[in-house]
């Protein structure tokens, strides 16, 4: 009912794609299935690199981009997903799968206890981007001293050397992880363009845009903004699993890094706050712009060159394009549709 | 007990010059409402600095933190009128991104300039110590603490007594109001975020007289002076300071008596619970 309520809405989403959106859709999607059947080692690496940006850009955004609810601490999520599926793997041979079921859930409850001490106490803006930090470290630093799961020396999966993909157990060729990681992005994205389309999404944007406006209107606050925060949580320990199971390794120190939880929302910002697409733009767009100053700057050996490119392009974009690419991209190529 | 009092002591002594970095990132939160995410980058910048100064003039340390507070406060006030004043208004995480790529290259400046190995000052005097009444004061804690205590006393005479003092007071309590009445703001703001990279270029200066550099510490300073400044209140003056020399303490006891590695985990936990309990922090205002 609410959907059929917010498609007779004005200005708001159509229903379907335009033809020159489904066209552009549809070449891209061609692509990205082709692409391994064309790729080396080394650039189906980077385009599994590029997926995962954009799966976790996408979850975060839901929280920031849809809610408004800042997070600096997203590889607090990663984490947990990824050692719950691991350690569960690992000490009981249970099939990923299912402790990517067990972790999702775990992250969301998480989530959902942080956000609900949080929004409880009052503690929004500045103040809850930095609880969200304080809980990462917290719980890197717990892990470090955590000896089930290997502390800070690790936790490794044993590599088995059978022939072929074995996708239950989450075994395989990077082509699998590439197909795998495709899914589960393109799943994301449907997702966030339901929920857009339903009462949750605009509840949301309401609260974005402004939250004392959208509580005086009646939107539960705290109800829709838990929501917000327990569905990224979910969502991104998913990717954490994958995470896990394609590098075969943990340490808390680089899973649960804060610069992980920076890396994770710089996509979505370069890309385009909030719009389904633009996760995807801002990971192909800094991903390869990462590995083009890596390739560069190793012919000049100077330690520290291409952080400092990539510092120099951030800046570069959040003061001349501060509402991200892919808004100007869509326009560039009239891909908005019938939208505005 | 003699052993407890002097890691209480040793951590105080530290704890303030925790407690000036930490002031540098309250005064620009309080009074320009922009969370300087590139703090323990600009503190690492002039540590290098007066790494470099050390080496080639051959003068002490302690002589070189007026340098080091000058030189950051042209950085911060050229940083503040030609970059971060257009992003004043805009929303927290564009403000974010900006700290953050300035946080980056500097971090990847000081790693191309000097390399990724730690480097430190030496002073003669280093393993120098005064006793009194049975307890140990280290000589380069004393003079470190001294130097930060007075750095936050010029700061609180500035704002007290001066008239450019008053008028960023003025900002901080009513950004319009203060427009109203013809002051300039944006050369206001930048005078604030001078002096709050100033008390962080003092305190790296001091700091360097306890511990070494190296580029990729700066974030650890960064998230430390967030759990300081959040313990005292953000935006509080005195809280920023009483902030400093808690975390001191909790850093030196919890080191000691846990494990080395759990004590920013000890802090983290502070933190939350402050956050939780008293948002405002310990010392500050129900915004």
């Amino acid at each position: 009912m609410s959907a059929a309520v917010a498609e007779r809405l004005p200005g708001t989403a159509q229903s379907g794609l335009s033809s020159r959106q489904m066209t552009a859709a549809a070449l891209l999607l061609a692509l990205a299935v082709a692409a391994p059947f064309f790729a080396d080692a080394y650039l189906l690496s980077v385009l599994i690199v590029i997926l995962f940006a954009a799966y976790f850009g996408s979850a975060w955004n839901i929280m920031m981009g849809f809610a408004g609810q800042l997070s600096i601490g997203h590889a607090l999520y990663v984490g947990l997903g990824a050692y719950c599926s691991a350690a569960l793997f690992a000490k009981y041979d249970i099939s990923p799968w299912l402790g990517m079921l067990v972790g999702t859930a775990f992250a969301g409850v998480v989530g959902g206890l942080i956000a609900s001490l949080s929004f409880r106490f009052r503690v929004g803006g500045v103040y809850f981007a930095l609880l969200t930090i304080a809980f990462n470290e917290f719980t890197r630093i717990l892990f470090d001293h955590f000896g089930y799961v290997g502390g800070s020396s690790g936790l490794f999966l044993h590599v088995a050397n059978r022939p072929g993909d074995d996708v239950l157990n989450l075994r395989g060729s990077p082509q699998m992880f590439y197909y795998l990681l495709l899914a589960f992005t393109l799943m994301i994205v449907l997702i966030g363009r339901a929920i857009l389309r339903r009462r949750l999404g605009y509840y949301w944007l309401a609260i974005r845009e402004d939250e004392e406006a959208a509580c005086a209107s009646g939107i539960d606050l705290f109800r829709y903004k838990l929501a917000a925060v327990v569905l990224s949580a979910a969502l991104t320990a998913i990717g954490g699993t994958l995470v896990a199971f394609y590098d075969n390794n943990l340490y808390p120190d680089t899973v649960f890094a804060t610069s992980r939880s920076v890396e994770i929302m710089i996509a979505p910002i370069v890309g385009g706050l909030g719009t389904l697409i633009g996760p995807l733009v801002g990971a192909a767009i800094l991903t390869s712009l990462g590995e083009a100053m890596t390739a560069l700057s190793s012919s000049f050996a100077i330690p520290g060159l291409k952080q400092w490119f990539y510092g120099a392009v951030l800046l570069a974009i959040v003061t001349l394009k501060p509402s991200g690419l892919w808004p100007f991209i869509r326009d560039a190529l009239r891909l908005d549709g019938s939208r505005r | 007990v003699i052993t407890y009092l002097n890691i209480i002591i040793a951590g105080l002594l530290t704890g303030a010059v925790y407690g000036l970095m930490a002031l540098g990132l309250s005064i620009i939160f309080g009074v320009i409402r922009v969370v300087n995410f590139a703090h323990g980058e600009m503190m690492v910048v002039a540590m290098y600095a007066v790494v470099v100064l050390n080496q080639h003039l051959g003068l002490d340390p302690l002589l070189l933190v007026p340098v080091a507070a000058a030189l950051l406060f042209l950085f911060g006030y050229a940083l503040q009128r030609g970059l971060i004043n257009r992003f004043i208004s805009r929303p927290d995480h564009e403000q974010f991104i900006l700290l953050l790529s300035i946080a980056i290259l500097l971090t990847s400046s000081t790693l191309m300039a000097f390399g990724p190995d730690a480097r430190n000052v030496q002073v003669d005097y280093a393993y120098e110590s005064y006793e009194v009444a049975g307890l140990l004061f280290d000589k380069v804690r004393v003079l470190a603490a001294l130097g930060a205590i007075a750095g936050v006393c010029a700061l609180t005479v500035f704002f007290r007594f001066t008239r450019t003092g008053k008028a960023i007071r003025a900002c901080a309590d009513n950004q319009v109001g203060a427009q109203v009445v013809g002051l300039d703001v944006k050369r206001l703001y930048a005078i604030t975020f001078g002096l709050g990279a100033a008390c962080v270029g003092a305190a790296g200066a001091l700091l360097l007289l306890l511990v070494d550099v190296e580029p990729y510490i700066a974030a650890n300073y960064t998230l430390l002076g967030f759990i300081i400044v959040i313990l005292g209140g953000l935006g509080s003056m005195p809280g920023a300071l009483i902030g400093g020399l808690l975390v001191g303490v909790s850093e030196a006891l919890s080191g000691f008596l846990i494990m080395p590695s759990l004590k920013s985990m000890f802090s983290f936990g502070l933190l939350i619970l402050v956050l939780l309990m008293r948002p405002q922090g310990l010392m500050g205002r129900r915004a």
